[in-house]
């Protein structure tokens, strides 16, 4: 196994995230005064899952860990979706 | 017979931190089954999912996401500053992650008082004449706020023991894997709530 060398994130590229992280949540605030119609729901799970994808790849340190690691989270967010699909599969055509 | 014996080093390090993700697993379906049972509800009764949201103070919703996006980093901040063997830094880093996490509390606990005030409480005279999909918005809201704020208070318990640790040198530059945990647990926290904020707050 080769985790010898741990990578250590840097304080101004952990700072750089943040400042993403924080410009995408003023982007879905602002966003809700747009009235969108239905499009406001969308755009806001899109910004959600985006902020979520940094924080696990960047604070969550998945970038740097193995690839069973990173499977394993793809797998179980692939398929919680798959689970909320099904049920609104389920719920708008029974 | 012949007898391989494959040696390979296995650390604490490597099973405890993928113990840790596996029981973030479970958590992230104990908030995913209610985010679900809410999008199911919402788009039943989107009307008064509608009037009901609007009740809800986006400003403070908003504060307490930076709160929580800042105290994510400065957590992150202080594995790098362990790994770096910067002891001082790292206890300092972890302390302003729990003030963060107590203003996020504090600033919870007036917005749920604000509603209490407004007789807007789980079981309240003014919940039960409130439309069935009202009473369930707020039902709602405040199950997983609540949740959510538990995860809060455990997170800074959390924190808490790892700063003890740091200070007693029996977390350090070589061994951070309770530090490592923690910050994993207070990252989900924070995951959770990016959802949850968009979704009562914002989309009214």
């Amino acid at each position: 196994m080769k985790h010898d060398e741990k990578h250590i994130s840097s304080y101004s590229s952990l700072a750089v995230v943040l400042v993403i992280l924080l410009a995408l949540t003023t982007i879905s605030v602002l966003a809700t005064g747009f009235h969108l119609g239905p499009f406001t729901v969308v755009l806001a799970l899109v910004i959600a899952c985006t902020k979520v994808f940094i924080v696990l790849t960047q604070f969550m340190h998945l970038r740097f860990e193995n690839l069973f690691l990173r499977l394993a989270v793809t797998g179980v967010f692939v398929l919680f979706a798959l689970v909320v699909i099904i049920t609104f599969v389920d719920y708008y055509f029974r | 017979m012949a007898v391989h014996q494959i040696h390979t080093e296995h650390t604490d390090s490597e099973t405890g931190k993928l113990g840790m993700w596996i029981f973030l697993f479970t958590e992230l379906f104990l908030f995913g089954g209610l985010f679900l049972v809410y999008a199911i509800f919402r788009a039943k009764y989107s009307a008064e999912f509608h009037v009901a949201a609007g009740e809800l103070n986006a400003f403070i919703g908003a504060m307490n996401t930076v709160f929580l996006l800042v105290s994510s980093m400065t957590v992150a901040m202080a594995l790098a500053a362990m790994q770096k063997g910067d002891r001082l830094l790292t206890l300092f880093l972890l302390t302003v992650t729990i003030i963060l996490a107590a203003l996020f509390i504090l600033n919870k606990y007036f917005e749920w008082s604000h509603k209490f005030e407004f007789g807007i409480y789980p079981g309240s005279p003014v919940l039960k004449n409130m439309s069935h999909g009202e009473l369930l918005f707020f039902g709602l809201y405040y199950m997983m706020t609540g949740l959510h704020a538990l995860h809060v208070l455990i997170g800074m318990v959390l924190l808490s023991i790892t700063i003890v640790r740091v200070r007693a040198r029996r977390i350090n530059s070589t061994r951070y894997l309770m530090l490592e945990n923690s910050a994993l647990y207070w990252h989900l926290v924070d995951l959770i709530w990016i959802f949850l904020f968009p979704l009562l707050y914002l989309i009214t």
